[in-house]
This record gives structure tokens, C-alpha cells and sequence, in this order.
């Protein structure tokens, strides 16, 4: 079905219209407010379900891309718009994670409910079109359109220092969105053409590639984050309110993981394989540095941003890895996260709510009053950890095997990961969770309401259906794979 | 037959989630009644499975249920493997998990989480039963991480104990230091074969044996490596010299979890994967002769430990772990089967003598200090004698000639002579014998010495204030050791009755009972099957032997006075514990010993100080660096350069444009417009 993949991408404007004209309609009150929420809901829940239908429709042992549309534009440029087994997921993943933080923020966001909900829509949009987009100047205008709602979130609906944290954001992409628009716009240049696939294919000279390599990594690093331009990270999550922590855990850093698979690797394949010993270098420093890190975090949001940097760890080294295992792996990896960090954030979401601090030493023998709390928060911190069964596990172990195919030395730190990820882990479910009740402000807190059983529920369907049978997904990205390290194999003479 | 396997499986998962997520809807009992059910259930069905396979024509087989992972070669599949091995893993695990269940109706009556433990209880199992059912390395790994999962869960299980959850993390995060060393090896078996089913591998070793692996500039024997690497994973999950830490801590959690997880099933997982990597092993000389030393290393270390620990659970832990060093040092000399014995006759005792101080410590209202024990054999009657059968069992006693004993008799003994006859070319062997006769006598001390200090002379209890705290006691111990003490409330003092000891319900002395003749006959009746005449028709190719690995069969053929060796060792340490404990008059004599305090006492007290080793070492560098990063390295470091270092120049420059005003946002949007602005003006140019 043509245009399935445009509807789904703007779907979510349609709910912007639908927002302003209700608030022009009836002012600005709690009643509009009330009705937004709805609205928001049901335009995010839509997208999910055409969402659903892309990948019911998706032929998965096509490699290469599918429900293309491409419509001239203006001046030579074209909208380019498709979908392959790599991109495709993290479509559905975006869709997936929105209503969640729809419903995530349905009563800790008391102020310009409207605009907030806008935010959210809109960035809906931009995402998923940077999954989407084959055409370099529109993932451009995606990729960095998308980060403008992020910084409103961050800046708006933020903690004390937001206004910190929104800057060093911004420091930090600025550099690398720089670089990369100088490099995309030598691309067009040399190859006449701002099509991916056609690019994907085009045969840049070595020289050439190590700085086009170079400038797309500095923007893709910044963004997925790779140690060390990994600090923004964790201020801007803890400055989040805990929907922006979703989306920004879930779905933003991905963007630069997807920037490797789709440009780095087919577009460079020489220069990829010039750099692998850099990226080897940096993933496993980012691993056990920030594990150690983590280990020491007094503020529960920060701990989890840096156990983020150190997960992407695993997916830059799996990508760079170059075969199967490692790519499958890495795309898997960053499904998984998404889902599990996402979840974590909204379970220091509901405690932040009902206490408004992310301290962990405020806290301690929450099992105590809040046992399906407990129950939840223990199996996204076991899904953290990597253990077999839930989706955190088949990225580690596939991105370690790949690794250990190309480079035994990064494969062994990166394993100490799985250590490290347990003494971090386990120790913040321990202060926060077991115990006694020392805290008399804690005395009074409620489990678990109905709303935040609706939200954890599908991500907990998520993490244990992947975690046993992640087939579902690495059947989809299969034969995509297959064609990229084949095509980077060729290019390299491996 | 295949669906009876996936009964057996399944069985367990399914009533430990009915129990976990229904378990306050639908009640104490019935949660009760399902777990322990379902896991009767299970063990039923497994003794048929075991029996057709004995004496009935059953043959391996593998059931496959559902693709795990498939990507290019790396293919697993969740399946459930049966053949020898994993059918005596299928009984040994639903007999004592069965029995834990029945006997923790009693020992956890008055516990308000019930549902909870026996969810977690029934998900161990199938966790154990998903790993001894493995057809590839993932569901192996699987069940391998789930168990250290369930143990996390139970040792933690009174999570208001600050001790316990402490406990729980130290297990589950030195297992983890163990699965390190599995999940390379894993990798690099999957990088040398290129599979990781092991159907797959195992036909591959011998043409591979030779192949070299060059690492670092130096040149390895590739089954070595990876078989050593594999070897780390099963030294964290049973507990072996170095990794070991972990177990006498996770005796926090509640008796019978002692029982099934910490001595019966889960820490001989290690033990199981070896004679399951039989195929691997034969070809890995050198890493062969590493898990022997290892394990004899740790027989001697966890023996001497032992001796001086007052905890009854302690003690019983560090023999668990000694008698796990046997199983190992059996492996590295190439006697599989020897170790699977060992590992099936220990079960049986082990558990038994777990559940036994269970009953004690349930009757002497949760006191675990033997030092305030004594005299109980009138009291608890039932307890008494088994205990003393476990404890008979445990220390070999038997009759060589007539080649009748109890259970550890015939499974010990086979390891100690498999090791002199492997002995005689491989002086690594003859190490593990002359350790594996000394420990003998070790074990038989330390385990009389519980009966004795437990069941007989004086009564220490009486004049007693049953005081709770009296875990003051430690004088000599260090701080980095966590005090075990099994009961949910650290001053839970409201029994509520007097404090004469009692025995235990029936409830809980039927699983002792039915234990007991395990410990008795479990050897007499299936030693010609493990290691005797029927040997190679039961294992029926589970466990692979080398063409030059004659090892059984020697040990069957060593001098007269080798098979004698251990039982004179193992009386000889009845005899000085009966002097110590029973004659009257020395009754002093084992507490001024402790007293004097000497040099050997309190590093044997102290657990060698691996404890302060470790937490001097590795728990201090990680905060050390933990915090050098974060604040030397991400704050002065990497925000000082960047980041701040930016702003505090931009800040200087703002300030003299006096632009500061302006929002980060729309400089953003701005420098972004910017950016599209010249695209797009650079793509006409382009594109004309």
C-alpha cells in the first residue's frame, strides 16, 4: 500500500491540528485539558496500530527497501521515503514507546498541557521520519528538526537546572550537526544525488571516506552517546520530566545508532574498517567506565542514563563488528533498551511523583508497602542486567559473539560489563527497595494505580516475549543484515 | 514420552506463576498445594522416565519447542535434552525440590509470604530442570543465570534483613564473575566450531584438538582455552577456591532453600556441565588438571574451614563445598561418572542433613549457634537418627571387603581411587588422592562433631536467656563477615512459648525420613550402574571417555590398602571427635582450643581471609575508580574542557555582547535555519 508510511509518519500532525483547534474552539482550561489528553492518546494509539500494519505488510525476506514513495520536490530535491528490515523496527518502537508516555505524564504534567502534548506529537513525527527518510537532506531536516521538541521538554517541563542541562545538549549536538552538514553537503556534491540507496551504493574514494566517516561519527557519537562525549546525557535525563527520560533513553539515542547502520558502514565501508579499532576502543572504555560510574550515583535517574551509555557500549561495538551476530545483535540491542530503560525511567518515574525526589538514599524498603512495585521494578532490573529470558540478554550475548569474532581483546572487557552491571544494578534495587521502612515519609506510599499498571504491562510483554522468543525481531532484520554485511564485506575485501 | 518431559518441565514454571501472581487472590494453601503438586507431579513422572530408561529400552532424544536465537550459525533452540545425564539430573532435582516443598509446609508455617517463597522455590526448579535439559550453550545458559536468579531471590528472601539482601547480591554478583569466564567460553567455542548446539560441536573435538589459538603473542591449545574459560563459570556456580565466598553467605537465606539450591541441586550445576562437556574436556589436558587441583584445592580449604565454624548451617556449607571440590577433582582425573555418583549420593545426604539442622534450629526457635545446642537426641528423636544417618553417609563409613556402606562410601571411594589410579601417570592426580584420603578424615571430624555438639553431652540451652543477640559472639571474626542467621526478623523474639527445644512436625520429618534411605541405599543399589559392571550401558554415551582414559576401570583394580585409606581416615576423625565431644571432661576442650586463639585457628576461622581479601582488593578499586571517573574524569575532565569550559567562554563573550538574553532554544532553531538555508542553496547549485 503506497503512502501507508507517510500516513504513519504525520499521523501525529493530524493530532496537532486536531489539539489547536479544539483549544481555539474551547480556550484554555482544565475541561480542554482533559479532552487533550484523549486526543493526544487516541492520535498516538492510531499511529501505533498503522504502525502495525507496516511491519504485518513488511516482506522480510526483501533486503532491500520497501513501501518507497518518492515525490519531486522542489528545485531537484525529492521526498524520499522507505523502509528496510533495519529501520522498520525502530518505527514500530517509536510508536510503541508514545502512548506510554502519553499516559506516563497524564498527571504530573500540570502546566501547559497542550503545548506539552504538541511537544510530544510533533517529535512522534520527526522520529519516525528519520527511520524513514532516503533522502539526505530530509533525514537531515528530520534528524535535527527532532531535536528542537526535545530541548522545549527538557527546558519547559524540567527540574532546577534544566536550563543547564538543555544547554549542554545543545553544546554537544551543535558540534555534530555541524560536521555532519558540511559532510552531507559534500556528498551531494561529489555524487550528484541526496538519495540514499543511490548513495548507499556509491563508491566514495577511501580518502574521501575517512573524513565523510569522521564528520557523520561526530554527530551519530554525540548522539547515541559514545564515552566520552557521553556527560549531556545524564543531566538532560535528570532534568526530564519522566515521559522526555522515555523518549530520550528510548528512541533518541537510537538515532545514532541507526546513523552507523545506515550511513557509516554502507556508505564508508573502508573508512568503517580504518576506524573499527577506535570505535572497539571507545565502546569498551564506555562500558566499563560507566559501569563503574553508575556504580557510585547517589541520584536514581543518573545511575540508569549511565548504565544507557554503557548498553550503547554493546551496540557500537556490535555494529562495527561487521558480521551477522554483531549487527543483528546491536539492532537488537537497541529495541531492547528502549524498551527496558524506558521502563525504568517510568519506575523512577512513579516513586518521583509520589515523593519528588530522585535521591537514593531517600528511599529504602519500598517492598515493604509497594510489592507489584517491587515485582516490576525487579524484572526491568534483571532485564538491565542482561539476564537470559528477558530481551536484555540476546543483544549482549549476540553483540560479545560478534565482537569476539573481530576482536577478542574488546569482546573480554566488554564481557566485564556483565559483572559490572550487576554490582550497579543490584545494589540501587537493594537501597531503594529492601530493607525496613526507616523513612517516615515513606510510611504512607501507595503501590502501583491502575494507570501505571496499564503502562508497565506492555513493556513487560515486551521484554520477556523478546527475551524468549526474539526471533519475532531478528527474523524481520535478517535478510536486511545479510545484505549490509555482505555489501561491506565485498567493499573491503573481508 | 515427549510430552511426559515437557510435563516435567513445565509443570514447576507454571505453578510457580499461578503461586507468584494469583498467590493472595487464591491463599496460603492453595498456592501451597499447587507448587508443591505440580512438583510431585514432576517427580513422579521423572522417576518413570529415569526407570525406562535404566531398565526399560528407552533412548536419547531431543524435544524441540520453539527457536531461541537464530542468527547465521549461532542457532538455539529451547529443547529438552534426554539421556543419562539429564535423566539422573531430572531425579535428583524433583525428588529433593519435592521434598523441600512438603517440608517447607512446615518449616515456613508461621512465615506471611508464603505464596512468594514457594513461587520462587517452584521457579528455581524449572530453571534447574531448563538447565540439565539443554541441547545447546543458550538454554543452558539460560537455566544457568535463571538459577542464580532464583538463589538471588531466596537468599534475599527476608529482604527487610539487611544481611540477607547483602548476602544475595555477593551470590549473584560472584556468580556473575563466573559466568564471565562461561559466556567467552561460550564464544569461543562458538568461534572455533561454529555452533553452539552441542550435538553439533562434540563430533568436531577430536579432528580440532590440535588447533592453536594465538592471543597476545602467544600460542594456546584452542580446547584448553575454552574449556578453561568454561570451567570459570562452573567454579562460580559450585562454589570452587576463589569463587567460593558467595555459598556460606547464602546460607541468609531460609533453611530449605539451603537444602535444595546450596547443597542438593543448583551448586553442582558445575559439576553436571563438566561431565556434560565430557567430549570437550577428554581433549584439554591442561584445563583438565586445573579443575583437579582446583578441586582438591578446595576440598582441603572448605574441610579446613569447617572444622571451626559454631553456625550449624555454616558448617554444613563449607562441607557442601568441599564435597563439590570431590565431584571436581573426579572430573579432572577423568572420572565423570565418579563425579555424577558422588554428585547423585550427595544430593540425598546433603539435603538430608540440611533439612535435619533445619528441624534443629526450627526446635531450638531459631537458634543456629551449636555452642548453645547439646543433648537434643532425646528431644528430637527423629531428627537425631537422621542426622546420624546423613552424617554416616557423609563420612563414608562402609566395609570394603564385603563392598557394602552407605551412600558416600561407594561414590567417595570411587573418586579417591580413581584419582590413585590416575595418579599413577599424572602427578596432579596423585596430589588430589593424597589431599582427597586427608579431607576424608577432615569430613568425618567436622561432621561428628556436629551430631556430637548438636545431639549429645550437656545441654547448653537451658540456663540460657534465648537471646537473640548473643551473634556478638564473634570476637575474632572480622567485619567483612556477615553473620548468617536464619530467621525473617533479626529481633523476632514472639514465640510466644517456652524455650525447650521440641521436635519438629511431621510434616517436616517425613522428607528427612524418606531422605534417609536415600543416604542409605542410594549407593549399595546404583553404584554397578554409575561406576560398576552396567556402567557403559547406562551412561550409554552421555559421558565420553577418551580412547587412552581407562580411569574407571583402574579404579576398580588399585591395592587393597588404597580402598582402605579413606575409611581408616574417616574413623580416625570419629575418633578424635567422639574424644573432643562425647568423653566427659573435655567437654571444654573444643572451646579452649578456640580460645587460645593460635595462629591456624583464626585463619581457618576466618575463612583463609578471602572476605578481606576481596573486599581490600576488588570492591575497593571498583569504588576508587568508580568515583575517579565520575568526578575526576566526566566532571574536571571532560565537562572542564568541554562543556563548561565552552560556557564559561561563552559565557565571557555574552556578557560583552551583552546578548545573554537570548534562549538556548532559538540559538538552536536558529543555527539550525542557518544550516538548512545554506543546503538547500548549495543543493540548487547542485542539482542544476
Amino acid at each position: 500500500m503506497t503512502g501507508l508510511l507517510s500516513l504513519t509518519t504525520f499521523a501525529p500532525l493530524v493530532g496537532v491540528a486536531v489539539l489547536l483547534a479544539v483549544r481555539a474552539a474551547s480556550g484554555d482550561n482544565a475541561k480542554t485539558d482533559a479532552l487533550a489528553r484523549w486526543i493526544a492518546l487516541a492520535t498516538t494509539l492510531v499511529t501505533f496500530a498503522l504502525s502495525i500494519l507496516l511491519v504485518v505488510q513488511f516482506d522480510a525476506k526483501n533486503p532491500g527497501f520497501q513501501f518507497v514513495e518518492d515525490v519531486a520536490w522542489f528545485a531537484g530535491l525529492h521526498y524520499r521515503m522507505g523502509v528496510d528490515g533495519i529501520s522498520i523496527l525502530f518505527v514500530l518502537l517509536t510508536a510503541f514507546l508514545l502512548p506510554l508516555c502519553i499516559i506516563a505524564g497524564w498527571k504530573s504534567i500540570d502546566k501547559r498541557i497542550v503545548e506539552y502534548l504538541i511537544c510530544f506529537l510533533v517529535l512522534e513525527t520527526l522520529v519516525i521520519g528519520v527511520f524513514c527518510a532516503l533522502d539526505l537532506i530530509l533525514f537531515y531536516l528530520f534528524f535535527e528538526g527532532g531535536l528542537v521538541p526535545m530541548f522545549l521538554i527538557i527546558g519547559i517541563w524540567g527540574g532546577k537546572r534544566r536550563v543547564y542541562a538543555a544547554y549542554k545538549f545543545f553544546l554537544y549536538t551543535l558540534l555534530g550537526s555541524v560536521l555532519m552538514l558540511a559532510a552531507i553537503l559534500s556528498m551531494i556534491a561529489i555524487a550528484h544525488t541526496s538519495s540514499i540507496p543511490v548513495l548507499m551504493t556509491y563508491k566514495f574514494a577511501p580518502w574521501l571516506q575517512t573524513w565523510l566517516w569522521l564528520a557523520f561519527f561526530a554527530s551519530f557519537a554525540v548522539k547515541m552517546p559514545m564515552w566520552p562525549v557521553h556527560t549531556w546525557l545524564p543531566d538532560a535525563h535528570v532534568e526530564a520530566p519522566t515521559a522526555g527520560s522515555v523518549i530520550l533513553a528510548g528512541i533518541l539515542l537510537k538515532m545514532g545508532g541507526y546513523g552507523f547502520l545506515r550511513f557509516s558502514l554502507p556508505m564508508f565501508p573502508n573508512a568503517s574498517e580504518v576506524f573499527q579499532p577506535l570505535v572497539f576502543t571507545m565502546s569498551a572504555i564506555a562500558i566499563v567506565y560507566t559501569s563503574l560510574v553508575a556504580f557510585r550515583q547517589t541520584d536514581i535517574k543518573k545511575l540508569i542514563a549511565y548504565s544507557s551509555v554503557a548498553h550503547m557500549g554493546f551496540v557500537t561495538m556490535g555494529i562495527f563488528s561487521g558480521n551477522a551476530q554483531g549487527e543483528q545483535g546491536a539492532i537488537f540491542q537497541m529495541l531492547s533498551h528502549g524498551v527496558i530503560s524506558g521502563a525504568l525511567f517510568l519506575c523512577v518515574g512513579v516513586v518521583y511523583d509520589r515523593m519528588h525526589t530522585r535521591e537514593i538514599a531517600f528511599y529504602g524498603g519500598l517492598t515493604n508497602r509497594m510489592p507489584w512495585y517491587a515485582a516490576v521494578f525487579m524484572l526491568f532490573t534483571m532485564g538491565n542486567v542482561g539476564l537470559p529470558g528477558t530481551s536484555g540478554f540476546v543483544g549482549e550475548i549476540l553483540t560479545m559473539t560478534g565482537t569476539y569474532q573481530a576482536s577478542t581483546w574488546t569482546a573480554i572487557v566488554a564481557t566485564t560489563g556483565v559483572i559490572l552491571s550487576a554490582v550497579y544494578a543490584l545494589n540501587l534495587y537493594r537501597r531503594v527497595m529492601f530493607g525496613e521502612i526507616v523513612n517516615p515519609d515513606l510510611k504512607t506510599i501507595t503501590d502501583l494505580d491502575k494507570r501505571e499498571i496499564l503502562i508497565f504491562a506492555p513493556l513487560i510483554i515486551a521484554t520477556l516475549v523478546l527475551g524468549v522468543y526474539p526471533n519475532l525481531v531478528l527474523n524481520l532484520t535478517a535478510s536486511s543484515v545479510d545484505g549490509l554485511v555482505g555489501a561491506w564485506r565485498a567493499a573491503v575485501g573481508g | 514420552m515427549q510430552t511426559l518431559v515437557t510435563i516435567i518441565v513445565f509443570a514447576p514454571l507454571l505453578a510457580a506463576i499461578v503461586a507468584g501472581l494469583f498467590g493472595r487472590r487464591i491463599g496460603d494453601i492453595a498456592s501451597q498445594a499447587i507448587t508443591t503438586g505440580g512438583l510431585i507431579l514432576a517427580c513422579v513422572l521423572s522417576w518413570y522416565v529415569f526407570s525406562q530408561w535404566t531398565w526399560g529400552h528407552l533412548e536419547a532424544f531431543t524435544v524441540d519447542l520453539l527457536p531461541f536465537i537464530h542468527v547465521g550459525n549461532f542457532v538455539s533452540n529451547w529443547s529438552i535434552r534426554i539421556d543419562a545425564l539429564s535423566a539422573v539430573m531430572l531425579i535428583v532435582v524433583t525428588t529433593v525440590s519435592a521434598l523441600v516443598h512438603v517440608y517447607s509446609w512446615g518449616y515456613m508455617a508461621h512465615d506471611p509470604d508464603k505464596p512468594r517463597f514457594f513461587a520462587y522455590l517452584s521457579l528455581f526448579t524449572f530453571a534447574m530442570l531448563a538447565l540439565v535439559t539443554a541441547a545447546d550453550f543458550m538454554q543452558l545458559f539460560f537455566g544457568w543465570e535463571g538459577v542464580g536468579l532464583a538463589s538471588y531471590l531466596l537468599i534475599g528472601f527476608w529482604f527487610k534483613k539487611p544481611t540477607a539482601s547483602a548476602a544475595a547480591i555477593k551470590a549473584f554478583v560472584v556468580n556473575r564473575v563466573g559466568d564471565f569466564g562461561f559466556a567467552l567460553g561460550i564464544m569461543t567455542t562458538f568461534w572455533a566450531f561454529g555452533s553452539i548446539q552441542f550435538a553439533e560441536i562434540f563430533p568436531q573435538i577430536a579432528a580440532g584438538a590440535a588447533r592453536t589459538w594465538e592471543f597476545a603473542g602467544h600460542t594456546f591449545p584452542l580446547v584448553d582455552i575454552a574449556c578453561f574459560l568454561l570451567f570459570i563459570g562452573a567454579m562460580g556456580k559450585s562454589a570452587q577456591f576463589f569463587l567460593h565466598t558467595w555459598l556460606p553467605d547464602a546460607m541468609e537465606g531460609p533453611t530449605p532453600v539451603s537444602a535444595l539450591i546450596h547443597a542438593a541441586t543448583m551448586v553442582t550445576a558445575g559439576v553436571y556441565m563438566l561431565c556434560l562437556l565430557s567430549p570437550m574436556f577428554e581433549y584439554a589436558p591442561v584445563a583438565k588438571n586445573i579443575v583437579a587441583v582446583i578441586g582438591a584445592v578446595t576440598a582441603l580449604f572448605a574441610a579446613t574451614v569447617g572444622l571451626t565454624q559454631n553456625d550449624i548451617k555454616r558448617v554444613i556449607a563449607y562441607s557442601t563445598c568441599s564435597q563439590l571440590g570431590y565431584m571436581f577433582f573426579a572430573a579432572g582425573v577423568g572420572a565423570y561418572q565418579a563425579a555424577m555418583f558422588h554428585l547423585f549420593t550427595h544430593a540425598f545426604f546433603k539435603a538430608l542433613l540440611f533439612l535435619g539442622a533445619g528441624s534443629v534450629i526450627n526446635g531450638m526457635h531459631h537458634e543456629q549457634d551449636m555452642r548453645k545446642y547439646g543433648a537434643l537426641a532425646k528431644l528430637l528423636p527423629v531428627t537425631f537418627i537422621a542426622m546420624t544417618v546423613g552424617t554416616i553417609a557423609i563420612t563414608g563409613l562402609g566395609f570394603p571387603p564385603l563392598h557394602l556402606g552407605f551412600a558416600g562410601f561407594y561414590s567417595k571411594d570411587t573418586i579417591i581411587e580413581a584419582a590413585f589410579a590416575a595418579g599413577g601417570h599424572n602427578g596432579v592426580a596423585m596430589f588430589a588422592w593424597a589431599i582427597g584420603v586427608l579431607v576424608a578424615g577432615l569430613t568425618s571430624f567436622y561432621s561428628w562433631r556436629v551430631a556430637f555438639f548438636t545431639f549429645n553431652g550437656q545441654a547448653r540451652w537451658g540456663h540460657d536467656d534465648h537471646a537473640h543477640d548473643a551473634h556478638g559472639h564473634d570476637d575474632h571474626a572480622s567485619s567483612a563477615q556477615i553473620e548468617t542467621h536464619d530467621e525473617p526478623l533479626p529481633n523476632g523474639d514472639d514465640h510466644g512459648h517456652d524455650h525447650t527445644p521440641h521436635e519438629s512436625p511431621w510434616v517436616m520429618l517425613v522428607p528427612l525420613i524418606l531422605l534417609s534411605i536415600g543416604a542409605v541405599f542410594a549407593g549399595f543399589f546404583f553404584v554397578d550402574y554409575f561406576v560398576g559392571h552396567h556402567e557403559a550401558e547406562f551412561w550409554r554415551g552421555a559421558i565420553f571417555n577418551a580412547p587412552t582414559n581407562h580411569v574407571l576401570h583402574e579404579a576398580h583394580e588399585v591395592d587393597e590398602w588404597v580402598k582402605w585409606s579413606p575409611l581408616v581416615a574417616s574413623i580416625l576423625g570419629l575418633a578424635i571427635a567422639a574424644w573432643v565431644y562425647l568423653v566427659k571432661g573435655n567437654e571444654r576442650l573444643g572451646a579452649k582450643l578456640a580460645a587460645r586463639n593460635g595462629p591456624l585457628y583464626v585463619f581457618f576461622y576466618n575463612k583463609w581471609f578471602f572476605d578481606e581479601l576481596y573486599q581490600a582488593t576488588f570492591v575497593r578499586l571498583a569504588k576508587f575508580l568508580g568515583d575517579l571517573f565520575w568526578k575526576g574524569g566526566d566532571q574536571k575532565l571532560i565537562d572542564g574542557l568541554g562543556p563548561d569550559g565552552v560556557s564559561a567562554v561563552s559565557y565571557e563573550v555574552g556578557r560583552r555582547t551583552g546578548k545573554l538574553q537570548s534562549g538556548y532554544v532559538y540559538h538552536y532553531a536558529f543555527v539550525m535555519l542557518l544550516g538548512v538555508a545554506g543546503l538547500l542553496t548549495f543543493a540548487l547549485y547542485a542539482f542544476r
